[in-house]
């Protein structure tokens, strides 16, 4: 099996980190904001793992399964946070929470 | 036992502090005995030390003290040093033992103090008084004497302004402060000058240099002597800096008593006779003193036959008496100005504290025609304040009084740089002495019971009657109603200073008797350590007894017509009151002589007009305008913060793109 050329794999890290970065800049409901952060995070991570594969190292995929603990724990953060403010906010526009402007 | 001396200024600043510091628990009797007891203490020093110091006199009647460096600076070492001589043992007996009785007087006086707070302020401002008071006397240099002397200026300013809630009673106070300070100003010149041409502020090197190296007449003594004057003027209310002292009768009468009578204004009497080898070499400036002091004395006799408010007779025939005491230092008399100044310092203690005590039996009542009949009502009150008006009067032969102003009077016109307008000036003073002050006797405690129900505004004179009482003061649980029924009558704690200052009034005067009269010298002898002798020239034994009877005849030709005036024919007085000259000059000279209108005309509006017109100056126009950069900087930054968390995502995303920009490419 042919390896991936490393130029390939960071590319596609690149365009879904840009993509996800998209939708947060764009998206205002805020489940699609947390699925944008999943992508940017999975996007890190695969630029990890592609770093690993070319350098032989076992600590991109280390650094993956730190990234992989650290969306579970900020998804249920964000979740939480998602719940109290559709509470408070009856709707999930990120934008209807903008009481402490200036 | 002399090296007990530090103890005397430490006492009350030990006072002080344990009274400026204690919280809520220190009871009223706490601080009665803490304030009171520590001017106790200082007094009971002060007797011991002064025995001491009579039995077994220290070389050349002098004692030093001293206790540390307080700077040191480029060769300029002024000590905290303590200096005891006759002269500054006799002031620091006189601060302290009638400080101690007019303490002791206060501890019932100001019991009606609304809450506790006022109280302990009082007795804590009372303390730190006669600590700076001790040690302007007994410094060693003129620094500290400066010290003092600016710690005396701002209790007197606190306890003007004691009750401060009535606007009237700060304006007072600001005044007094602010007229001193005019003087204060002149004399810190006055010390700059003399360091700067002598080298030093000690006293006593500062004398001998000045002696040696200045001739006398000549520029530089006279434009320091000047200028040291102008301290003292501020000080001791003279003319032109007197306006002060009629309306710092604002403050509780205790404090009238004390600072406003017996020892801080006549801090400028006890400044020239420290000065008094500098005043020698400057005999153009001697001469000013005196003249000073005659027409001062003139002045604030006429004011005080005019006014209503007893406190204000008094503070007018105070600023009258320092005027004696200025032309007894303006003619050289050393002995006899200081010998006057511990006279006064009694009897014009009593006669205040007695005023204080009617005034509280009569419920805050100032107006001597409102009173009336109270020789039955209070007759130790009575009592007292007939001895300290004889004493003022100088009633010949009894009292103190006529022992000091008649020597006074008879150095004014023998001494080298007396003259005869000198002693007439002095011998009309006498007579206005006599008249006003038994005007206030006869209209106040003799005559019918005259209890009028309280009046507004149309007092008699009508012309800015002076009620200082505060909305706090009396307290609500007293009558109102002015009545014989509801007379307060004072207690234990007032009486004993009355009686014992009463006392001292008659006593006081024989320490020193004139020649015709047994010849007593033990005051004079004993001053002689400290000050110069008074050489008397053209005198001779017919022009004594001749002055010496003049003298008499003025202080009872003066008490006769009062009693003619005021007792007697009380109607035709007023029938010429009424007429138009005689009231244009009675509201004259109520007014202190228009000098209070001049000033105000002089340098109070235009002082103010200037600073209305230099309210919106350039300078301000930098700093608003700073404060408006500021403003829009914060609208700008504010703005940012929309509270839309996606724009603060997309801040971040370009902030790291530029700083992926910067670390690729730069």
């Amino acid at each position: 099996m042919a390896a991936v050329p490393i130029s390939h794999g960071l590319l596609l890290a690149a365009i879904l980190f840009v993509l996800g970065l998209g939708g947060l800049l764009v998206r205002r409901n805020l489940i699609f904001i947390l699925i944008s952060i999943e992508i940017m995070l999975n996007a890190a991570g695969l630029a990890f793992i592609v770093a690993g594969a070319h350098w032989g190292q076992a600590d991109g995929q280390v650094m993956f399964a730190f990234i992989l603990s650290l969306a579970a724990a900020e998804v249920s953060v964000g979740l939480a946070l998602l719940l109290l403010l559709h509470r408070r906010f009856p709707t999930l526009d990120a934008d209807a929470a903008s009481t402490m402007r200036g | 036992m002399l090296n007990l001396l530090w103890l005397i200024p430490v006492f009350p600043l030990a006072g002080f502090l344990a009274l400026a510091l204690a919280d809520s628990r220190l009871t009223r009797p706490g601080i009665a005995a803490t304030g009171a007891g520590s001017i106790g203490l200082a007094a009971l020093v002060a007797i011991l030390i002064g025995i001491d110091f009579i039995t077994t006199p220290p070389p050349e009647y002098v004692y030093r003290q001293s206790l540390w460096t307080w700077i040191n600076v480029a060769g300029f070492t002024p000590r905290i040093g303590l200096y005891l001589d006759a002269l500054s043992l006799l002031m620091v007996l006189v601060v302290t033992v009638v400080g101690f009785l007019i303490h002791l007087y206060s501890t019932e006086f100001m019991q009606d103090e609304a809450h506790d707070g006022g109280y302990k302020r009082f007795f804590a401002y009372m303390n730190l008084f006669v600590a700076s008071m001790c040690t302007l006397l007994l410094a060693d240099n003129l620094l500290l004497l400066y010290l003092g002397w600016e710690g005396v200026g701002l209790c007197s300013y606190l306890l003007i302004g004691f009750w401060y809630r009535d606007p009237a009673n700060g304006l007072a106070a600001r005044k007094a402060f602010v007229v001193t300070r005019v003087g204060d100003a002149a004399m810190a010149v006055g010390l700059f000058l003399l360091f700067t041409h002598l080298g030093t502020l000690e006293i006593q090197p500062l004398m001998q240099q000045a002696a040696l190296r200045w001739p006398a007449g000549s520029a530089l003594p006279i434009a320091a002597a000047a200028l040291l004057l102008g301290g003292a003027l501020g000080k001791s209310a003279q003319l032109p800096l007197q306006t002060w002292l009629p309306d710092a009768m604002a403050g509780p009468t205790p404090v009238s008593a004390l600072i406003h009578a017996a020892t801080m204004v006549t801090a400028g009497v006890y400044l020239i006779a420290r000065t008094h080898v500098l005043y020698a070499l400057a005999p153009p400036v001697l001469l000013a003193v005196a003249a000073i002091g005659a027409l001062t004395l003139l002045t604030a006799g006429f004011s005080a036959l005019a006014q209503d408010d007893i406190k204000r007779v008094l503070a007018y025939s105070t600023i009258s008496q320092i005027g004696y005491m200025f032309l007894a230092l303006g003619v050289g008399a050393w002995s006899a100005a200081i010998f006057h100044f511990m006279t006064h310092a009694f009897f014009k203690a009593l006669l205040f504290l007695c005023a204080g005590a009617v005034i509280a039996s009569l419920h805050e009542e100032h107006n001597i025609f409102r009173m009336g009949g109270l020789r039955k009502q209070l007759p130790t009150v009575f009592w007292t304040f007939l001895i300290g008006s004889a004493s003022l009067a100088a009633l010949p032969l009894v009292t103190a009084g006529f022992y000091s102003k008649d020597q006074i009077l008879w150095q004014s016109w023998s001494s080298p740089q007396g003259n005869p307008w000198l002693w007439a000036a002095g011998w009309v003073g006498a007579l206005l002495t006599g008249l006003y002050i038994f005007r206030v006797v006869f209209v106040a405690f003799f005559g019918a019971d005259v209890h009028l129900p309280p009046l507004q505004g149309e007092g008699r004179g009508g012309d800015g009657l002076k009620h200082t009482a505060p909305e706090t003061h009396p307290p609500p649980n007293r009558p109102l109603e002015v009545g014989g029924a509801e007379l307060q009558r004072p207690g234990l704690r007032m009486m004993l200073p009355l009686i014992v200052l009463a006392v001292l009034s008659v006593a006081g005067g024989w320490l020193e008797l004139p020649p015709l009269l047994g010849d007593l010298t033990l005051f004079s002898n004993f001053v002689h350590t400290a000050l110069p002798q008074t050489p008397l020239v053209h005198a001779t034994r017919t022009i004594e007894l001749t002055l010496s009877l003049l003298a008499a005849a003025a202080s009872l030709g003066g008490i006769f017509l009062a009693y003619l005036l005021f007792l007697r024919h009380p109607h035709a007085l007023e029938q010429f009151a009424q007429s138009k000259p005689a009231s244009a000059l009675r509201t004259f000279w109520h007014a202190g002589w228009g000098f209070d209108a001049l000033y105000d005309r002089m340098f109070v509006r235009p002082w103010l007009w200037l600073a209305r017109i230099d309210r919106h100056d350039f300078i301000d126009t930098l700093f608003s305008g700073l404060a408006q950069l500021c403003r829009f900087l914060y609208r700008g930054l504010s703005a940012t913060q929309t509270g839309q968390m996606r724009r603060y995502a997309a801040g971040i995303a370009a902030g790291a793109i530029l700083i992926l920009f910067i670390s690729v490419f730069a």
